[in-house]
């Protein structure tokens, strides 16, 4: 399956990354073997292997509800690149997506 | 032509849990902004969640509550997109493999007595967001990257990692009215099951909806647009309503709905459609590979075991979904059936009585202390709900417990106190807290019994009002009410009622 230039602009958009012409150029290609990596595995004969989603043997890992110390609010602020009082202050949104 | 709406819900319910549902933080409300967070729920990198166990086990709960299958084998996954309050840059959140699926609630519709049941899709576990608060008056200026922009976000990491389940509902509803109807019934069993607050207004049970109508009669579907932002019952109620007449209205004038989601806006109680592309729908959902598998056992569902971790990787715990069903408190409808056989005590009453688990408590506790149940439920739904409107509280700020309203009944019983009288010492114990003994005495507010003190007020009253005496005795009975009246004047309400209409009769028809 060949990936097209508008499908990298869509992955590109969705990642909010800005792609110059040469670069598009370039993940198409890059893709694109990631891709044909892909149509290799399903040639595989998988009859009787489970779905996996996950490939270490543990299930069920859980912690109890206990409340632990939090950072301070001057830790958590402290890689900010911008703050009102205590909060994190970004551009304004105003869609909301999810 | 008739219209009828079809409706889809999707409900999250914030979990009681002390700690957040991938990390220790405290997820208490109205705490300073960004002072309950972490590198993991501020999605610093080369941290790993670690499953709550409590939000488990509450999921589980609600799932058993309703009747749904909890999955023998669930996952958590990645939902990618990209906004200031999503540290990450993705929520961990379930999707095609989600803790459970079907059950169902059912709802009365108060006209016709109907009963129907609302299925429930799935129920599944995530994460909250942040909480994002914007503002139009200040510019946005970066000086270190030179951005400049009106209007700025400011953003709280706090509710970041909070747990939630997502309720999913079938599109069963065909009103608003019936969406309202479910959503109480859903908070109502979420707060029997005491794993959610259900307070919409501080956004700890929230709902979104899927809407579109269709002539009566007529089967294939229109098309859906999603609600959102509906952050009251009453908001539920008004937006579905609103949405409904929006999308009949241009059927009507020969226009096409078109699938998209909106925003209601309580303050100007309209809908606006939200400013977004198509792709933002594409979460590009992965497996998140950093939480195992979540699983229960197939003999854990029907009836032993538990949610075991392998043995030799983990310490061998977990849950049992036994127990959790074993622990089960008794459930609305189950607790309105006992209270109409158990009280003798109508159908209406008993309803009323079991909205709330704590209001049902309440009236089980006082029934305890004071048996004539029917004279209880009377004045739980009268003067204790009063109570509680007028002074904007809940049952357990209530100042009137339970074993106080029960000695001030019975001495109405005991003759103490009149009916009348029991009211206004009730208020005032609502008011001060003291119990119904310490009011009596200061205010002095015993009943008069005494039948030689009422007979002489009687006879004055009959002295003083020769006219309608004659009215009376000439078959005016209602002047009846009259006398009574006059007597409980002349006594400060004090005189026993009783004791009044019998010497009354007696003196009136002589
Ligand atoms: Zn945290």
């Amino acid at each position: 399956m060949a990936i097209t230039i508008q499908d990298v602009e869509h992955i590109a958009k969705l990642a909010r990354l800005r792609l110059t012409e040469e670069e598009k150029l370039r993940f198409q290609k890059e893709l694109g073997k990631i891709i044909e990596y892909f149509d290799q595995l399903k040639k595989l004969n998988t009859d009787g292997v489970p779905p996996t989603t996950h490939v270490v043997p543990l299930e069920n890992v859980l912690r109890e509800d206990a409340v632990k110390p939090c950072l301070s609010v001057e830790e958590a602020l402290a890689n900010a690149p911008d703050r009102k009082g205590n909060y994190f202050r970004v551009p304004k949104v105003v869609e909301k997506e999810g | 032509m008739k219209y009828e709406s079809i409706i889809g819900l999707e409900v999250h319910a914030q979990l009681l849990t002390d700690s957040k549902i991938f990390c220790g933080c405290s997820v208490s409300y109205g705490a300073d902004p960004n002072s309950q967070t972490c590198p993991v729920c501020l999605g610093l990198p080369g941290v790993l969640p670690v499953l709550n166990k409590k939000a488990v086990e509450y999921a589980v709960k609600m799932v058993l509550a309703v009747g749904g299958t909890v999955a023998p084998h669930s996952i958590f996954a990645r939902k990618n997109y990209f906004y200031p309050d999503l540290p990450k840059g993705y929520q961990i959140s379930q999707y095609d493999q989600p803790l459970s699926t079907g059950g169902s609630v059912e709802i009365e519709i108060p006209e016709s007595k109907a009963k129907k049941k609302i299925h429930l899709t799935r129920i599944h576990l995530e994460e909250d967001a942040g909480k994002s608060l914007h503002s139009e008056d200040n510019s946005y200026t970066n000086t270190s990257s030179n951005v400049k922009q009106k209007g700025e976000t400011l953003v709280d990491m706090n509710r970041c990692g909070v747990p939630l389940i997502e309720i999913v509902t079938q599109p069963d509803m065909r009103s608003p009215k019936e969406a309202t109807l479910f959503l109480n019934k859903l908070k109502q069993i979420l707060e029997y099951l005491e794993i959610c607050s259900g307070n919409m207004e501080e956004g700890s049970l929230r709902c979104d909806a899927n809407v579109s109508v269709r002539p009566i009669a007529q089967t294939k579907l229109g098309t859906k647009t999603e609600v959102k932002n509906m952050n009251s019952f009453k908001a539920v109620e008004k937006a579905l309503n609103f949405e409904m007449e929006r999308q009949i209205g241009i059927i009507e004038s020969g226009g096409r709905i078109i699938q998209e989601t909106l925003l209601w806006d309580a303050e100007k109680e309209l809908i606006a459609p939200m400013r977004s592309k198509e792709e933002s729908h594409d979460y590009r959902y992965f497996p998140e590979p950093d939480l195992v598998v979540l699983k229960f056992h197939p003999q854990t569902i029907s009836g032993i075991g538990g949610i075991r971790s392998e043995e030799k990787f983990g310490t061998p715990t977990i849950t049992i979904v036994e127990k959790i069903k074993q622990s089960l408190p008794e459930l609305p409808e189950a607790r309105k059936t006992r209270f109409i056989k158990q009280y003798q005590i109508p159908e209406y009453d008993a309803e009323l009585l079991t909205t709330e688990k704590k209001l049902a408590d309440y009236y089980e506790e006082c029934v305890k202390n004071y048996p004539n149940s029917k004279a209880v439920s009377n004045w739980v739904m009268g003067e204790v709900l009063r109570e509680l409107k007028e002074r904007k509280i809940s049952v357990s700020e209530f100042k009137v417990p339970p074993k106080e309203l029960a000695s001030l009944l019975k001495q109405v019983d005991s003759g103490t106190l009149s009916g009348k009288m029991a009211k206004d010492v009730f208020v005032e114990m609502a008011e001060t807290g003291l119990s119904s003994e310490k009011i009596i005495q200061e205010k002095g507010l015993v009943q008069v019994t005494d039948t030689k003190e009422i007979e002489s007020v009687i006879e004055s009253v009959l002295r003083e009002n020769p006219g309608e005496v004659e009215k009376y005795r000439s078959g005016k009975e209602r002047v009846f009410g009259f006398f009574v009246g006059e007597v409980m004047k002349k006594t400060k309400g004090k005189a026993n009622p009783s004791v009044v209409n019998q010497i009354l009769k007696e003196k009136l028809s002589s």
